[in-house]
């Protein structure tokens, strides 16, 4: 069943299990972001040390699909440089405009190459990129700290 | 003639396709887009085909015959609202959306000692379910204003909050504007009240009837409004067409709001006069083939009697409704009886977003719209970030109605085996 490429078991788990949710007291960033078509919104906060995301979470109501994305994305960057968080999202966003034509790099997206599934269904693309514009903001205003 | 929704359905080529491997189209999103009959394709491609012309210019026939059949529809659209001035007081816009936006900024065009022209001593009145569309406009123009900008709140029966409707409706109160049911809750709103009280204080009130002008039996006169707006595309009608009705005598007083060709009666470098109601609302060439598209549509519903076309929604309001209170977990944001209640149904699932509700709708062929419908206020009112909306019209039926519980239990289903 095509449904079952978008609804993949790992989105679900994240979406029922939702890591890093419960914003941090401190933050260097924090941004809020909606997706004015259906109204999901999160609030994104960001620690950067020396250049390295130390801590990143967030607060939201959603779809599926945003919220586990969002879960999977700060599993994935919290650690990592702003350099290597950089690689990332390009990357991420590069596989949901594929229009279901690449399977992502495992290399540097991990799990979150399951959602080469979500990017043959136009409609949910813009869910899975809520999280990912709003760490992009987060970041640069992090940096401009 | 009795009104049979299977035969209506031949009309509707669309429903001759198939949706996501085979399945049948169960569209139930007539509330953001109605679909159209055969005769409306054909009247709007005919245009094009046959009487192409930019009407109310041409010195040649085809101008002639653009021109009837543009000034016909106008006919029409009068004959369908019961306009008591003709077809002189309907004006064509481009939506619903231009025919609001066109009276908030007509008025901003109006000079001091115009009852239209506003000041921070005046007040707006609007209420809560508003789609955004008659909500903005307002906002905007008391912004330009100063004049305060009040609401009638919703109650948690999904109705208008009227109890209080002297305080919200001020002595200094010049423009009501109201819709006649909601696009989210399906709520029909009872008029006499504010149109008395709107019209005690010396206010206008501006109907926006898009979710009830293609549903119900529209008479201006009845309804006691002052202007009313409708959109084409929800009334079997092509896209690219709204309507803006008004009483002559308001329609005069009130200034223009687009300026440029056919809206003229005089110009010089340094000044310009009006032509007369309609053509001075009505700058630039309109959208010719969509009005006599629209006509076509007004036409069509006509022959099926706007009565038949009510009852049939209400009987299906009434089986839907039964049908999703028997669903575990489910919440009805909107009456859950037909009183006063178009067949408009948004709810929420307990566990299930409404875009992912919607996503496994689609997957059996089942077409509805999820988010806040254009009426975020509201959602917030009615505490529910985002609902799943199935809306109805003359082409559905009860086979509909089960496909979508029968949808809605197996997302349950789907999304339950996590």
């Amino acid at each position: 069943m095509e449904l079952d490429s978008l609804y993949q078991e790992v989105i679900l788990d994240h979406y029922k299990h939702p890591q890093h949710k419960g914003l941090s007291p401190t933050f260097s960033a924090q941004v809020s972001h909606v997706n004015t078509s259906c109204g999901d919104e999160i609030i994104l906060n960001i620690i950067l040390e020396d250049d390295v995301i130390t801590s990143l979470t967030w607060e939201g109501q959603g779809c599926s699909i945003s919220q586990a994305s969002v879960s999977m994305m700060t599993d994935l960057l919290t650690g990592k440089s702003l350099e290597e968080s950089e690689t990332i999202v390009k990357s991420f966003s590069e596989l949901m405009a594929s229009k279901g034509t690449s399977a992502g790099d495992p290399e540097i997206l991990e799990d979150a190459v399951v959602f080469a599934g979500v990017s043959k269904f136009p409609g949910r693309v813009k869910c899975s990129l809520l999280g990912w514009m709003a760490f992009k903001d987060a970041s640069i205003q992090a940096q401009a700290q | 003639m009795t009104f049979s929704s299977k035969i209506v359905r031949k009309d509707f080529p669309i429903f001759e396709r198939t949706i996501r491997e085979g399945k049948r189209l169960v569209y139930l999103d007539s509330g953001a887009t109605s679909q159209k009959p055969l005769s409306v394709i054909e009247a709007e491609s005919n245009f094009y085909k046959f009487n192409n012309a930019a009407v109310h210019r041409g010195a040649h026939q085809l101008a002639e015959e653009a021109t009837d059949a543009y000034e016909g529809a106008r006919e029409i659209v009068a004959q369908f609202l019961g306009s008591p001035g003709g077809a002189d007081e309907i004006i064509f816009t481009k939506s619903a959306t231009e025919s609001l936006n066109l009276l908030a900024y007509a008025m901003s065009n109006a000079p001091v000692g115009n009852r239209f022209a506003l000041t921070s001593a005046d007040r707006i009145v609007v209420t809560e379910m508003e789609h955004h569309a008659n909500l903005i406009p307002w906002q905007q123009l008391s912004a330009r204003s100063g004049a305060e900008l009040a609401w009638f709140k919703v109650t948690p029966e999904s109705r208008l909050d009227l109890s209080n409707i002297n305080e919200v409706i001020t002595a200094n109160t010049k423009v009501v504007s109201v819709t006649h049911q909601s696009n989210v809750l399906g709520t029909i709103n009872p008029l006499d009240a504010i149109v008395a009280r709107a019209h005690e204080v010396g206010a206008v009130v501006i109907l926006d009837a898009c979710q009830s002008a293609p549903h119900m039996k529209i008479d201006v006169k009845e309804l006691g409004v002052d202007f009313l707006a409708f959109s084409g595309h929800k009334a079997l009608g092509p896209t690219g067409i709204g309507v803006l009705w008004g009483h002559m005598n308001l329609l005069d007083e009130l200034p223009p709001f687009l300026f440029g060709g056919s809206m003229i009666e005089t110009v010089t470098m340094t000044s310009a006069t009006w032509a007369p109601v309609p053509q001075k609302f009505e700058a630039g060439v309109p959208n010719m083939a969509q009005a006599v598209g629209l006509g076509a549509a007004l036409n069509y519903l006509t022959n099926l009697g706007m009565d038949n076309v009510h009852n049939h929604e209400t009987v299906l309001a009434g089986y839907i409704l039964e049908r999703m209170l028997e669903i575990p977990d489910i919440r009805i944001v909107g009456p859950t009886d037909t009183h006063m209640r178009g067949a408009t149904v948004s709810f929420t699932i307990k566990d299930i977003h409404p875009h992912d509700i919607g996503q496994y709708l689609d997957s059996q062929g089942v077409a509805v719209r999820t988010g806040h419908h254009c009426a975020w206020p509201l959602a917030k009112c009615m505490n529910v970030p985002a609902t799943t909306r199935a809306s109805l019209y003359v082409y559905n039926d009860e086979d509909d109605c089960d496909a979508l519980v029968a949808a809605i239990l197996g997302a349950q289903k789907y999304f339950g085996r996590f």
